[in-house]
Parts: structure tokens; sequence; C-alpha cells
């Protein structure tokens, strides 16, 4: 009708604004009930019911302080005509009104969407949005302040109004009046609170979500930006390519999947570490599945070390791009296989010309209490073999065979 | 294997949401398979995958919209004739063990050369399982005999040691040729082994399994 009170309502409670109207008319004889609801749905209704993008979240919201305030005025109306005093009756729920219309001010002003709405309305002048933005604060902070008053006149006056009367149940009633007025700023203040804390909240998970970004920024442009600029520049070089690509591969791969550990603590780290350098400095692919873990001594280093020369006598004589790398923790022994299908050689001219296999693995391995078998046929690649006893029991047997 | 591929040629079904990738596959494959068709996302596949019925497809593991466990998910139950190889660059356990529990069949990662890949893809239509070595290892590691858990059903929850020493030759890059050879049996009993691993793999509720399902959020 006359601000879009009934029809924002109807739309809100889903029936044809024409009933709503007609509540009102019918409500206006019994001391103007009808007019004093209207000014507060009216002060209470957000504008943004009119905008077609209100966030459907807070139409609860929107709904629950006019119901509490249309209840308030109610049960004044009723309780004030248990008393017969018809003078009395309208102050109150005039007063109430002022309460109500007051609160409208605070629930108005408060709302964050419209400020939002007004400072992006101006992005061509920003200078002119954070005038406004300030000025909006002020005005908002004297509304805000300018509603607070006139809800506590409200019910100072409601209390005032009826605590001269002797009667003890009118006092009561003006605590109870004081108690609805009361409830509503509750009502009112509670989703404003409510908003600024998950501001609050959403504020600090984008700064969390920012560290991260940023994190990761930076490992994307130290690592990959750097490798693919380096990989444009040895295009023509397909090993160097190659060898690139892997080694940005894998530190991907561990930035990804893999929790850190130390080379030097644990013995999948230190044979996935050899593995690593082997395939940086030989330009080919370690296929390294490791079962179990534990930690590293002298032992264990000696049998990772045996391991890396067998993968590097791969990668220089096999002549292939990929080996294998498996490694097992057993509970009594440390098993690793270095496997190659490769070029392969007849293992009993090896004493002659390769004296890494020799000195660096099969000695290197019975020194410290384990064996090593090679097995190899020329054409059909090769299989070195590594085994490394780790109870007490066998640890000593192997020592002593040695 | 080459004379099996001439008797009927493959139908082979692409699913990856990288179209370089798809075009590379679809070119190594050419001479080994008929890639009948591809798709870019979880539901062109599913509606495609539908309507052409192939024998197997190649699925990527990490796609928008739920990846290649959402496809499994969609196919799985009206199209069981359907049999899925997960083909992904990610070696992470639970990508691996997840994308079989749902129900493909193999795993390889897609650094895999096409002859390789073409093998695999002629074992998955046979009805058997394909492992990468780092599969391989996974379950060996999963299924680790560890005096302190509980296990619930033998049948499921443990391998046997001959499968155990099948997965370890398969873990050290053996063929499964080569693994017959090396353990005396026949590649059928290989298959029929690394088959039994799979399906111990799907059905078993060994904490490990959960855990690494868990966290992909897939129990």
């Amino acid at each position: 009708m006359v601000a879009g009170v009934a029809s924002g309502i109807a739309r809100h409670l889903g029936i044809p604004p024409v009933r709503v109207r007609i509540a009102f008319v019918v409500l206006l004889p019994l001391s103007g009930l009808g007019l004093l609801l209207y000014a507060a749905f009216w002060a209470v209704l957000p504008l943004q019911v009119r905008t077609a993008a209100a966030p459907p979240r807070r139409n609860f919201m929107h709904l629950l302080p006019f119901i509490a305030i249309g209840l308030g005025l109610l049960l004044v109306q009723t309780l004030a005509f248990g008393f017969g005093a018809l003078g009395v009756t309208g102050l109150a729920g005039w007063l109430v009104a002022i309460i109500a219309v007051g609160a409208g001010i605070i629930w108005h002003e408060s709302d964050p969407e419209r400020r939002r709405q007004w400072s992006e309305t101006l992005p061509r002048v920003p200078w002119l949005g954070a005038v406004v933005d300030e000025s909006d604060r002020r005005a908002f902070l004297l509304r805000f302040i300018g509603g607070g008053v006139l809800v506590s006149v409200g019910i100072i006056g409601v209390v005032a109004v009826y605590s001269p009367a002797e009667n003890f149940g009118a006092v009561i009633n003006g605590i109870i009046f004081a108690l609805v007025g009361l409830a509503g700023v509750a009502v009112v203040a509670g989703p404003v609170l409510w908003r600024t804390y998950n501001q609050l909240r959403t504020e600090r998970e984008g700064r969390i979500r920012e560290m991260e970004r940023a994190e990761l920024a930076a490992m994307v442009h130290d690592q990959v930006l750097h490798t693919l600029a380096l990989i444009q520049r040895n295009a023509a070089d397909v090993k160097a390519v190659q060898r690139l690509a892997r080694g940005q591969e894998r530190s991907l791969r561990n930035w990804l999947y893999k929790p850190i550990a130390s080379p030097t603590e644990r013995f999948a780290a230190a044979l996935e570490q050899a593995a690593a350098e082997v395939e940086d400095t030989y330009a080919i692919t370690v296929e390294t599945v490791v079962v179990g873990d534990r930690e590293t001594d002298e032992r264990v280093g000696a049998l990772v070390a045996a391991a890396r020369e067998a993968l590097v006598n791969a990668a220089r004589h096999a002549k292939v791009q990929t080996v294998s790398l498996y490694a097992e923790v057993e509970p009594d022994q440390l098993s690793v296989f270095v496997r190659d299908r490769g070029a392969g050689f007849d293992p009993s001219t090896v004493e002659d010309h390769r004296h890494g296999v020799r000195g660096s693995i099969i000695g290197r391995m019975q020194r410290h209490g384990g064996r090593a078998k090679i097995i190899s046929e020329p054409g059909d690649g090769t299989e070195v073999r590594l085994f490394l006893p780790t109870s007490r029991e066998s640890v000593s047997t192997g020592k002593d065979g040695s | 294997m080459t004379d099996q591929a001439e008797e009927r040629r493959l139908r082979v079904f692409l699913v990856d949401d990288h179209a370089m990738f798809r075009a590379g596959v679809r070119a190594e494959l050419g001479v080994h398979v008929d890639v009948v068709g591809e798709a870019s996302s979880v539901t062109e596949a599913v509606s495609r995958i539908a309507a052409l019925e192939p024998d197997v497809v190649l699925l990527d593991v990490h796609m928008p919209e739920g990846g290649g466990r959402a496809v499994l998910d969609a196919m799985r139950r009206t199209h069981p004739q359907v049999r899925f190889l997960a083909l992904s660059v990610s070696d992470a356990a639970e990508d691996v063990i997840g994308l079989i529990r749902a129900g493909a069949r193999g795993y390889v990662t897609k650094t895999i050369s096409p002859d390789e890949l073409a093998a695999a893809i002629r074992r998955v239509a046979e009805g058997d399982a394909v492992f990468s070595p780092r599969l391989a290892g996974f379950v060996l590691d999963a299924f680790a005999a560890r005096p302190d858990a509980p296990v619930a059903d033998p049948e499921l929850d443990q391998l046997t040691n001959r499968e155990r020493e099948v997965l370890r030759l398969l873990a050290r890059g053996y063929a499964y040729k080569e693994i017959a050879k090396e353990l005396f049996i026949s590649i059928k009993t290989v298959e029929t082994h690394v088959s039994n691993v799979l399906r111990k793999l799907q059905m078993s509720n060994r904490y490990e399994l959960s855990r690494w399902a868990a966290d992909r959020r897939l129990v």
C-alpha cells in the first residue's frame, strides 16, 4: 500500500498480499493495532527483500524479528485490554511501537550487505567509495545509537506508564514489557553479532588459504617454472630434457605425497635418495619400490651404497632407460634387487674388467655380514640381489663367516 | 600374445581430461587395438561407455567431478562386462588402492611404454589383473604379516606364500613370463595368483586398506 510492507510480508509467508492488507485493516480498530503493526513491520522488514538476489539463508533471520515484535505488540494489547484502561493501552502500544522502530533502524543500518552494495556501485571512483563508506560508517554509528536510545526510551516509558499504578500486577506487567523489549533487542542484535563472528571466521580462513597459496606459488616459481625454462633452453638435448623432467617430477611427487623422512635416518628414504642421484646423473628412470622401513645404521648404509653401485652399473652399461629397484624389510633380513633388461654380460668375465662389481658390491656386502648375487646373461638383462641379515643371530653368524 | 590380438581387435575407450594425453595414447595404441571413443569428463564418459560398451576402458584417476572413481561407481553395476584399467601419473597409495577397491582390474602409470600398455589392456580384457611394480609393493606393504594386527578373515586378509612370491617378483620388474620361469609354474598360474590377490585387495577389510581408502574418503 504505502511502503510495500504487506506485499513484503505476503512474499515471506507465501500468501496473497490482499489477505495481509485485510488483516491490517481488521486490526486497525483495536486501538490502532493494525497501524502499529504496520509501522513496526515497516521498520523491521529488510529493504533487501525487494532486491532479487537476497541470500536465501537470511530469510529465516528476516522472519524472526518481526514475528517477535508483532507478538510483543499483541501481548501488550491483550494484557492492557484486561485492565480496561484504554488510554494507557494506547500509550503503551505506541511506546512499544517506538521500541520496534528503534530496533528496526538498528537492524537496517547494521546490514553489511547493503554497505557492500553501496561501495560496489562505485567501482570506478574508489576514493568516493571510501568517503561514502566512511560517512556511512559514521551514519551507521549515529543511527545505531539513535535506535538504541529509542528502544531504551520506549522501555522506560512502558515501565513508567505502568509503575505508578498501585496494582502490583501492573508493575509485573511493566517488567514483562521491559523484558519483551529486551528480547526484541536481543533478537535484533543476535543476527548482527552472529554475522560479525562469521565474517571474522571467514576472514581468518581466507588468511590461512592465502598462506597456503603463497607457499604453493613459491614452490611452483622456484622449481617448476625454473625447470620449464631450462627445458626450453635445452630442447635440442633429449637426455638433458629427460633428466630435468624426471627430476622435477620426483620433487613434485615428494612435495605432494611423501612425509619428509631424512635419508640419514630411514632405510627407504636413503634408498630413494640414492635412486634419485643416479637418475639425475645418468638420465635414466629408476622404478623404486620399497616395502617396509626401518632405521639405518652403518651396515644398512653399506647396503644402500652397494645398491647405489648396482644402479650406477645398470645405468652405465645396460643401455636402457628404466631400471627396477625393489627393497623389502623382512623380519630377519633386508633384501634389495636391482634389475634391468639391458645388455647383460657374462658373469664369468666380470673379474677381468669390472672391479666396481667385485669391490663395491660383493666385497662390501660380505664385509658387513651380508651377501650379494649377480645374475646376468648377455642380451637378457642383469639382476643384482643383495641380502643383509638383521636379527642378532644371523648377524653374528654372518660376521663369523666373513 | 600378438596372434591373440590378430584374432579379434579389442575395443578400447579412453577417459582422460587431458586432450594431449588422449591423442598420444590413441596414436600409440592404434596399431594394437581399436580405440572406439574417448571422453574428457565423468558425465561424458558414463553416457558414451554405456552406449559403446567397449571391452576395456582406460580410466584416468584424477579428473574433475570425482575422477575415475565416479565413472567406476556409475558403470560397475549396470555394465559388469566392461573392464577398467586405471591409468594415472599418481603413485600415491590411496589413489591406487582406492581405484582397485572401486572395481578397476588393474593400475598402470602413464609412463608405461605403448607395448606394455597394450599387453596390460589385453590382460585386463581377458579377465586378469594388472599390477604395476609399485602397486605390487603397496599390496605387500598392506598385507604385511603384523603380529599385532587382528585377522578377521584369513581367506581374505592374508596372502599365501605363493602370492607373496609372485608379488615380489612383480615389484622387482619381472614380466609374467619371467615370473613363471622363476617359480617353475605356468603363466596361467601366475595370472590366477595375481587375480586372487586382486580379489583380496578388493574384498579384504584389513586396517591398512581401509585406512588408505579413508584417506580418500572412499569408505
